[in-house]
């Protein structure tokens, strides 16, 4: 059990320098980019906007904006961490060591939630110069960001074992995430919709992870923040589990 | 002890294409032992299977009497691996690439970084430890894995081809450096295209051919199977024409070369002796190809 948390270590020492080390790549434009949503989004078009909840459009865009941060950045270092190691073979190293499967997935789990929430934090560092932003429970900041972090650092692993080239690992953020994310209430409040799109709306989890968050920061949530809980745990299980199921059948890493 | 124990192993990939068929072979614990075959006789396929990135289809493999399908990592502790291409980030540090490996099988830091540090040394790295992989040279990367491949100190150290593609002089070194290891008590299997290789380091030898094993047995006995050797005479003057020689025949390969296929029944100085007789004066002699070689040509043309 000893040597397993030395190889969790490892691996999570060698993703965060991974992380460091291309910290222009990883870490700046993330940043930019959503310095620019601020400046946009929040204060040229927000400013004609009217309040959302008691709460003017920037605070209540920015925990949109950080968690849309945690999500993409989550996903894409493990994505694209673990599909280089395939690509460059040294995901050899760890599969000739005794290191268990769910000790890779969870080393590889921490170098994504390492960089999704660093960006995380700084994105909401620079949303500080343009927002005053309450923090109304910390508790649930906290567990929705290193839950949804988690989810999506496992579902990152998931696309980086199945991807066989470059092109795969950028398809499922384009198509799937990035849409979702955008759908996924981090620039409207559900009640603007109409009620039909607010149902439907419902299937997307993402608006959990947001609602939730944003509940954190400001105490208003159009959705049910206990039921964001639920679903993200439900996908931290499932994640996992086929992840798991995926090493332990050596798919694309054992021939 | 045997180091290794193979017992009727199959491996058949997806395409339908049989690798092994049925491969028994054991090594004992402290030898250096050299596993022979051409290109895609299923030398890569066996080291992958005892590595577990190749999974078996059947058959039984033990490492220091511990089965793989029962305790894989326990087995896996006991074994390192240098495999025949680069795999490691080439953007990481060689220090670091190293202390992950240890990591991987659970050594703290400080003792992964001492152990590092002794690989390192003995290998020529220790000073490039803070350089990326990618600014080695092609024998430093060589280096570099086997310091990687031994840094959790395994009883059994398997080198898939590991001089290929190395200078003369470098090779020389690994094969000290190997021989010193061996020496020290560890196991080596090793897999390698150069003959020479084999037959300068390894005691006991086996050859695939196909997927199966055609020869396992020691390099002394397997030597004694060879019943004829070819040698090189360079002459002083030109020769016009040799005598015939029973057991022996002789071909001019130019006016000064002889080349001279001998049977085990006849001796060396025979073949002086009838030299001396025809007024033929012997400059030098060599072997046309290593041993080993002739032998391997033999064995898995059949």
């Amino acid at each position: 059990m000893r040597a397993d948390f030395i190889s969790l270590l490892s691996i999570a020492r060698k993703e965060v320098i991974r992380i460091f080390r291309i910290w222009v790549q990883t870490l700046v434009p993330p940043v930019i980019t959503m310095t620019l949503y601020f400046i946009i989004f929040g204060s040229f078009i927000g400013s004609q906007l009217r309040d959302i909840g008691g709460y003017d459009y920037m605070a209540f865009i920015a925990p949109g904006l950080i968690m849309m941060s945690i999500i993409t950045n989550s996903y894409t270092n493990t994505v694209s961490s673990f599909f280089s190691a395939k690509f460059q073979r040294n995901v050899e190293e760890l599969l000739v060591s005794p290191t268990p499967n769910w000790v890779i997935i969870l080393g590889y789990v921490i170098g994504g939630m390492s960089r999704g929430l660093s960006v995380g934090l700084l994105v909401a560092l620079v949303s500080l110069v343009f927002v005053q932003l309450p923090l109304f429970s910390l508790t649930y900041t906290l567990v929705f960001a290193v839950l949804t972090s988690f989810v999506f650092a496992l579902a990152g692993m998931v696309n980086g074992i199945f991807a066989k080239k470059f092109d795969d690992i950028s398809i499922i953020p384009t198509f799937v995430i990035t849409p979702l994310t955008y759908l996924g209430g981090v620039f409207y409040s559900l009640a603007l919709l109409p009620e039909f799109w607010q149902i439907v709306s419902k299937a997307n989890p993402i608006i959990y992870m947001v609602g939730g968050f944003r509940y954190g920061f400001l105490g208003i949530t159009d959705i049910s923040v206990w039921l964001g809980v639920v679903i993200l745990l439900m996908f931290a299980v499932l994640l996992f589990t086929v992840n798991l199921f995926l090493l332990e059948k050596g798919y694309g890493i054992r021939t | 002890m045997n180091a290794l124990s193979i017992n009727d192993l199959y491996k058949t990939y997806g395409s339908g294409f049989e690798a092994l068929k049925g491969i028994s072979l054991d090594v004992g614990e402290g030898e250096f032992f050299g596993l022979l075959g051409p290109n895609g006789a299923g030398k890569t396929t066996t080291i992958g299977i005892i590595t577990s990135l190749v999974t078996k289809t059947a058959g039984r493999v033990e490492i220091f009497g511990i089965d793989i399908d029962e305790d894989f990592p326990a087995a896996k502790r006991l074994i390192g691996v240098v495999p025949q291409e680069y795999n490691f980030s080439i953007f990481e540090k060689v220090q670091d690439i190293v202390t992950q490996q240890a990591g991987y099988y659970g050594l703290p830091y400080q003792q992964a970084l001492a152990h590092a540090e002794k690989y390192l040394r003995k290998l020529g790295l220790w000073e490039k430890r803070f350089v990326s992989a990618r600014e080695l040279s092609g024998g430093m990367k060589r280096r570099l894995m086997i310091a990687r491949g031994l840094v959790h100190e395994p009883r059994l150290l398997i080198l898939d081809e590991p001089t290929a593609g190395v200078d003369v002089e470098l090779r020389r070194g690994m094969w000290s450096f190997l021989e010193e290891l061996n020496r020290e008590g560890r196991t080596i299997i090793l897999t390698t295209h150069y003959l020479e290789e084999a037959e300068r380091l390894c005691n006991t030898i086996g050859i695939i051919s196909h997927g199966k094993l055609v020869e396992n047995t020691s390099k002394r006995e397997l030597l004694r199977k060879l019943d004829m050797e070819t040698f090189i005479f360079e002459t002083t003057a030109p020769v016009a024409s040799l005598a015939p020689l029973t057991d022996v025949s002789f071909q001019l390969v130019d006016e000064t070369t002889v080349e001279a296929t001998k049977s085990k029944a006849r001796s060396l100085n025979d073949v002086f002796a009838h030299f001396a007789a025809n007024h033929i004066s012997v400059e030098s002699m060599r072997n046309k190809t290593n041993r080993l070689e002739e032998l391997f040509l033999g064995m898995v043309e059949k």
